[in-house]
C-alpha cells in the first residue's frame, strides 16, 4: 500500500511539473522581438521619456519646429497634429503630450530620403502641453503648444 | 471580404511625394475600462509603421497609446516620382501586422 502511495505522489509531481511549464510557455508567446522603444513609450514623464527615446532631457526651444494643432480640441481622443521643420538632417521627430498617462505619443525616425514633416491624430487626456522634439546633428530642438481639450480622449 | 486593415494614397508632387495612410486599428490602450463590463479592455496598438519607397526603407514610424484610433499618419518621400512603389506596413503589440503597396499617381 504505501508502495503505491510513493508512485502516486510522484507521478501527480510529474504531470503538475508538465503543467507549469505549458502555462511558461503560454506566458511568453513567441513573438519576434522589434526594437521598439518600450522604455520610452512606457515612461510616465516626459524627461524620462525623451532621456530614453533622444538621449537628453532638455531641447532647445525654437521658431524652425512648426508644431500645427487646433488650439482647442472639442473631442481629446482625435487631435490632429503636424509638425513640420525646416532644420536638415533630420534623425528623428517625436511627440509628447505632458498631461497623459504615458506622454510619448509618436516618434519617427526619418531616414535621408524622408522630408521632416509628419501629421497624425493623437488622444488627450485633458488640456495639456503638447511638445514636438526634433533630432538633428545629435541636437534636439522642439516647439511647445498647450491645447485645450474640452472632452478627454483617455479614459471612460 | 476580409476588413481592410490600412489605406494608403500616395501623390506625386515636384520632387517628392507625399503619402496619406489610415491604418484600421482600435489602440486599446490598456488603461481604460468598458463601460459594459467595468473590465479593463486589454492593450491593442500599433507599435510601429514602416514606409519603403523601392523596397528602401524611408521611415520608421513608432507609435504608442496616445495615437488616436485608426490612425492617420501622413508623410513625405524626397525623390519619389510618379510609378514609384510605396509600401507601408504596420505591427502591433500583439504580433498581428498587415501591409500594402501604392503606386505614386
Amino acid at each position: 500500500m504505501n508502495n503505491q502511495r510513493r508512485s502516486f505522489l510522484r507521478k501527480s509531481m510529474a504531470g503538475s511539473l508538465v503543467a507549469v511549464s505549458v502555462a511558461t510557455g503560454l506566458l511568453t508567446p513567441s513573438r519576434v522581438l522589434a526594437v521598439w522603444p518600450k522604455e520610452a513609450f512606457d515612461a510616465t514623464k516626459i524627461n524620462d521619456a525623451m532621456r530614453s527615446l533622444l538621449g537628453a532631457g532638455q531641447f532647445e526651444e525654437t521658431n524652425q519646429v512648426n508644431l500645427r494643432t487646433p488650439d482647442i480640441a472639442e473631442n481629446g481622443s482625435v487631435v490632429p497634429v503636424t509638425v513640420k521643420t525646416k532644420i536638415t538632417g533630420v534623425e528623428s521627430i517625436s511627440v509628447f503630450a505632458l498631461e497623459n498617462a504615458r506622454p510619448l505619443a509618436i516618434s519617427a525616425d526619418m531616414s535621408a530620403k524622408a522630408r521632416p514633416v509628419i501629421s497624425t491624430r493623437i488622444k488627450l487626456g485633458k488640456t495639456s502641453k503638447v511638445v514636438a522634439v526634433v533630432r538633428a546633428n545629435g541636437k534636439l530642438y522642439g516647439a511647445t503648444k498647450t491645447i485645450k481639450v474640452t472632452l478627454g480622449g483617455c479614459g471612460g | 471580404m476580409a476588413k481592410k486593415k490600412l489605406k494608403v494614397r500616395a501623390s506625386g508632387k515636384k520632387g517628392y511625394a507625399v503619402i496619406k495612410a489610415i491604418l484600421f486599428h482600435p489602440m486599446a490602450t490598456g488603461l481604460r475600462k468598458s463601460k459594459e463590463t467595468g473590465k479593463i479592455i486589454p492593450a491593442h496598438y500599433i507599435q510601429e509603421v514602416t514606409v519603403k519607397h523601392e523596397g528602401a526603407e524611408v521611415m520608421k514610424v513608432n507609435m504608442g497609446i496616445a495615437v488616436s484610433k485608426n490612425p492617420y499618419l501622413s508623410v513625405e518621400v524626397d525623390g519619389a516620382a510618379k510609378g514609384d512603389k510605396i509600401a507601408i506596413g504596420w505591427l502591433d503589440n500583439l504580433g498581428e501586422t498587415a501591409s500594402t503597396e501604392v503606386t505614386v499617381s
